[in-house]
């Protein structure tokens, strides 16, 4: 009743190949962006800012990175945080010894050369398909581990081989409260998620897809698989580096390697398969997913008013994560995004639905 | 034989790399063989959970990541029934847990998702993983606990006629070894000879045939999973008594990852030579290469055994991207 | 509309989380307290939370508080793990009515996650025996106290230990000591003072890193098979420092030459080796394992009652008493605290001016139950840490021995290294020192 587009013709192109087509989704999202940049500041509080919205809002970004790469290309990659260490370490050496750049500056440099990084790394998926390609991935996850330990000069030096950072500023703008920090991401976040958007629906994603889907008949029809594996690996570690360097710089402001250690891999790969592949509203459901869940799970105990050891709470939280993840794989194996596909179809037939 | 250049040339760069520190002088030949000898009764331990990633993967076409948790969770049991009986029995009954997680993982996980993609399969056994480290602690605790085999810890020297300072041993290692060996061929025999290994072996071929002749698939299924738990089990228990039961356990099966790729998924002759391969080639490089490495490039230390597996296995898989032992994917459309 | 109430679910979601449960202005003061008890590192974590909250359940039931302020206090777990550390004090950094008095994270590289934060929230971080080394100065690190001592000061004992074994520090010239080391801050600390000191007197320092968890260190014992090395330091934590233990019988390198830190030196470390790690050193610093006053008034009145958080036998554990030092002197801090600021609720800013002004001599230790289990501390606005004195107890393949000699680190070496490095820290993040003179005055 609410959510349907009769009556709404398109009459050139321009209409016709805009972002969201239909009215109310515009309209949605419109009322989303003011609610997420006006509303959200004026009453959350700083505890739910730094532990929930801002680790959900970089991780939604390293989500869209990694699923450029393993929901639109088909490339596995379970060592994906080694491109965010890439990034997170670039950042904090450009920063330290560049330090008349700008962050925004610093933070696009990151990226680049996490994606640097992230084409060498991805030259072996030429060669090597699925389940071998995926486990060779982990040879980044391991060896950026063991470089940003070893290697002093990466880490300035520091005798406790951990880094740390000063608070950013943007012309003059001190991005030091949760509320800042909060908006800041937000904004790199929109602008990278409209990027994204438009590279997936674009030539270049179609290349991409075409190789998640078939790579021999891809290649036959003329698309040509280095390009396309190649720039969803430089594409997905630009993203995944700049939310690394965001992690770092924003989130944990002090870090060692690792922050950066194979548990964050999988973490980014649950969020893109829970919230579903190839999807970029997944990737929002899935960080979202990932980041409420362990935090809430902890504290059920404590609102239910059970008086339980805190290890016991946490070997239950960790039973409960589990079999969620497997639940929901079971239940919805093309992810949350798909059951908010389902439902905006639903809504389409809404009360008539025959 | 031109066909086999990169495979051929990447063998003989290791070769040279593996004779070089003892041909250069840069180690005393008692020292490179304990170092060799290390570096295998590593590599055996890799074998072992290497072993139960590639049993699963050829009947079901899973990738296990939960073996480690699989190998915690056994010596857990072990450990703990351990307490209150005799360890025998504490390990039948330890044997008889896994083959009762190994049909609740059939039933509750795999057989819901079957005909899904190899990620999900992957991801689920991840949740099984999350799941299963809880639950483990729950029931048998966190903290050290001991499993004692009874075989001396302190070391033999031999062989001090030969080499300049002797050769350090551990009779644990070399009990580790042949019981590996012996589990090795058991599964060779039991893939070969029973029934039930052939069945095994037909349902990895090709699911949908296996089933037609009457196979039953879900039963295979049970049956590849608990032998899994089974070697599981044995590497938990030979690592829990030289390491201690204790959740990082778990975390070593990590190093059976690139086992699994060098050996190819489907080979269990892949796995306990990749297992080798691995354990010698990394002990090597972090005892000659890492110093060496430390000094060049002003390291604040060695450590790449962490990496280096892995880069070995990706550079040969590079040349052999179906890994030594695997069967050629060939790609039609 | 479907969107609508998604949307607002999840804000009343969101608001849940964060709704932090408004106390009345009560009269309590809120001890947050960092634990692991799961994980890789759950056996050396475990026994050190019993400790801590078990000696702040007996200042509420046998003292009814400190100094008639209850104290409330809700655990957190960290599984040692940086990220979720940093969550955990988010979560609690508020909680009470006054907010949270200090934080005690027992790990490292907690610890640097939060400094930073410490400075714009004003809550007190106590390192008792572990931290940052430069956060001895408290003119950069004005809320960090690494009481009892950094790991600049183990290094040093440990150094100054094995030069007059030797014979006198001169002697240590030409020989070797391998650092066996956690790779993480924590084990890399001691590496600057060793390497300073390495420059004196003239030794070759090994640096032998270890990956987490730690259980993989053939490698690592094979190299020192190959270097034979005159001395081994151990800076490990959790099953780590059993494994090493496991190695050097492995390898045969004599178990009388290994000197661990204080945090290698607890039973879990050489339980599971028992009799073979007979002859492992390792520093111990205020607590070694053993009972005093402390701990029959804990059995008295907390496990009597049966309100203990651990197995009464583990009272007097290494750790265990470690986790009661650590919290009794963030007790005392308040208790301190109260002498200025009168006897109520405080918050953490007024705690920090208790911890700076710390001064428990012999008489006070004695009158709080922990004769001959700790060592005076006193601390000021410029030096958080206090005098740091160890001794070196030894594995005799039942229990820990303490051995007769006390060591103090070398301030005239340490001294320039902190503030060398508290200054590089300062300038990185844009600090100006505090004027600790001005304070007072």
């Amino acid at each position: 009743m609410f959510y349907r587009e009769n009556g709404q013709f398109k009459s050139n192109y321009a209409s016709d190949q805009q972002m969201l087509p239909i009215l109310q989704d515009r309209v949605f999202m419109g009322l989303l962006l003011v609610f997420a940049f006006g509303a959200v500041p004026l009453f959350v509080s700083d505890y739910v800012f730094l532990s929930l919205l801002i680790p959900f809002l970089i991780l939604t970004l390293a989500a869209i990175g990694l699923n450029i790469l393993v929901g639109y290309c088909g490339q596995i990659s379970i060592g994906h945080a080694a491109f965010m260490s890439v990034g997170a370490y670039a950042a904090y050496n450009l920063a330290l010894r560049l330090p008349q750049l700008n962050f925004l500056v610093v933070l696009v440099l990151a990226g680049l050369i996490a994606a640097a990084v992230g084409i060498l790394f991805g030259i072996p998926s030429l060669r090597i398909k699925g389940l071998y390609l995926a486990v060779a991935t982990l040879a980044a996850q391991f060896f950026t581990d063991w470089l940003f330990a070893r290697v002093k000069w990466f880490t300035n030096y520091s005798s406790s081989g951990s880094v740390s950072t000063a608070p950013i500023e943007l012309f003059g703008w001190k991005v030091d409260s949760p509320a800042e920090k909060y908006l800041f991401l937000l904004g790199v976040l929109v602008v990278f998620t409209v990027v994204a958007k438009n590279l997936v629906r674009g030539h270049i994603g179609r290349a991409w897809m075409s190789m998640r889907d078939m790579d021999v008949a891809a290649e036959v029809i003329g698309i040509r698989p280095v390009y396309a594996k190649l720039t969803a690996f430089a594409v997905s570690s630009f993203y995944v580096g700049v939310a690394g360097a965001l992690w770092g710089f924003v989130y944990l402001g002090a870090w060692e390697p690792l922050a950066f250690n194979l548990s964050l891999s999988l973490n980014l790969l649950f969020m893109i398969i829970i919230g579903g592949m190839g999807s970029l509203l997944g990737s929002y459901f899935g960080a979202a997913f990932i980041v409420a869940l362990p935090i809430l799970l902890d504290q059920v105990p404590n609102w239910l008013g059970v008086e339980m050891s805190t290890a016991l709470a946490s070997h239950l939280a960790s039973m409960i994560f589990g079999s969620l993840i497997v639940f929901f794989l079971i239940v919805e194996p093309h992810g949350l995004a798909r059951l908010w596909a389902i439902g905006k179809e639903k809504l389409r037939l809404w009360p008539f639905p025959h | 034989m031109s066909k086999h250049w990169p495979v051929l040339t990447l063998g003989a760069v290791l070769l040279v790399g593996l004779v070089l520190p003892i041909a250069t002088g840069a180690s005393p030949p008692g020292f490179y063989v304990e170092v060799l000898l290390g570096g295998l009764m590593a590599g055996v331990l890799y074998s072992l959970v290497a072993l139960g990633f590639a049993l699963i993967f050829k009947a079901s076409g899973v990738f296990n990541f939960a073996q480690g948790s699989m190998v915690l969770f056994a010596a857990l049991a072990v450990a703990r029934l351990g307490e209150q009986m005799p360890l025998w029995v504490a390990m039948l009954l330890a044997m008889v847990i896994m083959v009762a997680l190994a049909w609740l993982i059939e039933r509750l996980v795999l057989r819901p998702l079957v005909n899904q993609e190899g990620v999900a399969l992957l991801m689920a056994t991840l949740g099984v993983t999350y799941f299963l480290d809880g639950f483990g602690q729950t029931l048998w605790g966190s903290g050290i606990y001991k499993i004692d085999l009874g075989i001396a810890k302190e070391p033999v020297m031999i062989l001090d006629q030969v080499f300049q300072g002797g050769i350090l041993v551990n009779k644990e290692d070399f009990v580790a070894a042949l019981v590996a060996a012996g589990l090795v061929a058991s599964l060779v025999l039991f893939f070969q000879k029973t029934s039930t290994g052939r069945a095994l072996r037909a349902v990895a071929d090709d699911h949908q045939a296996a089933q037609s002749i009457g196979i039953p698939l879900n039963y295979i299924w049970v049956i590849v999973w608990s032998v899994a738990g089974f070697v599981a089990l044995v590497a938990g228990v030979i690592w829990g008594s030289q390491l201690g039961v204790q959740f990082s356990l778990s975390q070593v099966a990590l190093k059976a990852l690139p086992v699994v790729i060098l050996g190819g998924f489907t080979s269990i002759a892949g796995a306990i030579v990749g297992g080798l391969i691995i354990g010698v080639g990394e002990k090597m490089a972090e005892v000659f290469l890492g110093p060496v490495m430390v000094k060049v490039f002003d390291l604040a230390g060695g450590g790449i055994e962490n990496w280096f597996a892995y880069v070995l296995a990706l550079l040969f898989l590079l040349v052999r991207p179906e890994g030594l032992f695997g069967e050629k994917n060939i790609d039609r459309v | 509309m479907k969107a609508k109430i998604a949307m607002l679910a999840v804000s009343a979601a969101i608001a849940a989380i964060g709704s932090t449960t408004v106390l009345a202005q009560a009269k309590e003061q809120f001890f947050p307290v960092l634990s692991y008890r799961t994980g890789a590192y759950a056996p050396n974590g475990i026994p050190f939370a019993n400790g801590y909250v078990d000696y702040l359940k007996l200042v509420n039931a046998r003292d009814g508080g400190i100094d008639g302020v209850k104290i409330t206090f809700e655990e957190c777990e960290t599984g040692y793990a940086t990220d979720k550390g940093v969550e955990c004090y988010e979560r609690l950094k508020g909680k009470g009515p006054t907010g949270a008095t200090l934080f005690q994270p027992l790990s490292t590289g907690i610890t640097f996650a939060v400094t930073d934060k410490s400075f714009a929230d004003k809550i007190p971080i106590i390192t008792a025996g572990y931290g940052r080394a430069d956060s001895v100065d408290g003119t950069v690190f004005g809320w960090n106290f690494p009481l009892g001592g950094t790991y600049w000061d183990a290094a040093d004992m440990l150094v100054q230990h094995v030069g007059k074994k030797e014979g006198g520090l001169d002697k240590l010239k030409g020989k070797k000591i391998a650092l066996v080391y956690h790779d993480s801050p924590y084990g890399k600390e001691p590496i600057a003072l060793l390497q300073e000191r390495a420059k004196m007197h003239g030794y070759e320092l090994l640096l032998l890193p270890v990956t987490h968890p730690g259980v993989e260190q053939k490698a690592t014992w094979l190299q020192i098979r190959q270097q034979r090395p005159d001395y081994v330091f151990l800076w490990g934590w959790g099953v780590m420092n059993s494994t090493s233990l496991k190695e050097a019988v492995a390898t045969g390198y004599p178990r009388e030459k290994m000197y661990g830190v204080w945090w290698s030196g607890a039973e879990p470390d050489v339980a599971p080796v028992g009799e073979a790690a007979k002859g492992y050193n390792a520093l111990v610093f205020l607590a070694p394992a053993g009972q005093g006053q402390v701990h029959k008034d804990m059995i008295k009145y907390v496990y009597d009652k049966g309100q203990g958080t651990g197995k009464k036998e583990e009272i007097g554990e290494v750790l265990y008493n470690r986790g009661l030092v650590s919290a009794m002197m963030g007790v005392e801090g308040v208790r301190r605290a109260h002498i200025k600021y009168g006897k109520k609720p405080l918050t953490g800013e007024q705690v920090r001016w208790g911890l700076e002004n710390l001064a428990i001599d012999k008489a006070a230790i004695k009158k709080l139950g922990f004769d001959g289990f700790m060592l005076p501390v006193s601390t000021s606005c410029v030096n958080h840490s206090g005098e740091s004195t160890a001794s070196i107890h030894t594995w005799d393949g039942k229990k820990w021995v303490v051995g007769p000699d006390h060591y103090a680190s070398d301030q005239q070496i340490l001294k320039p290294m902190i503030r060398a490095s508290a200054e590089k820290y300062a300038t990185e993040k844009k600090i100006t020192r505090r004027d600790c003179a001005k304070e007072a005055g």
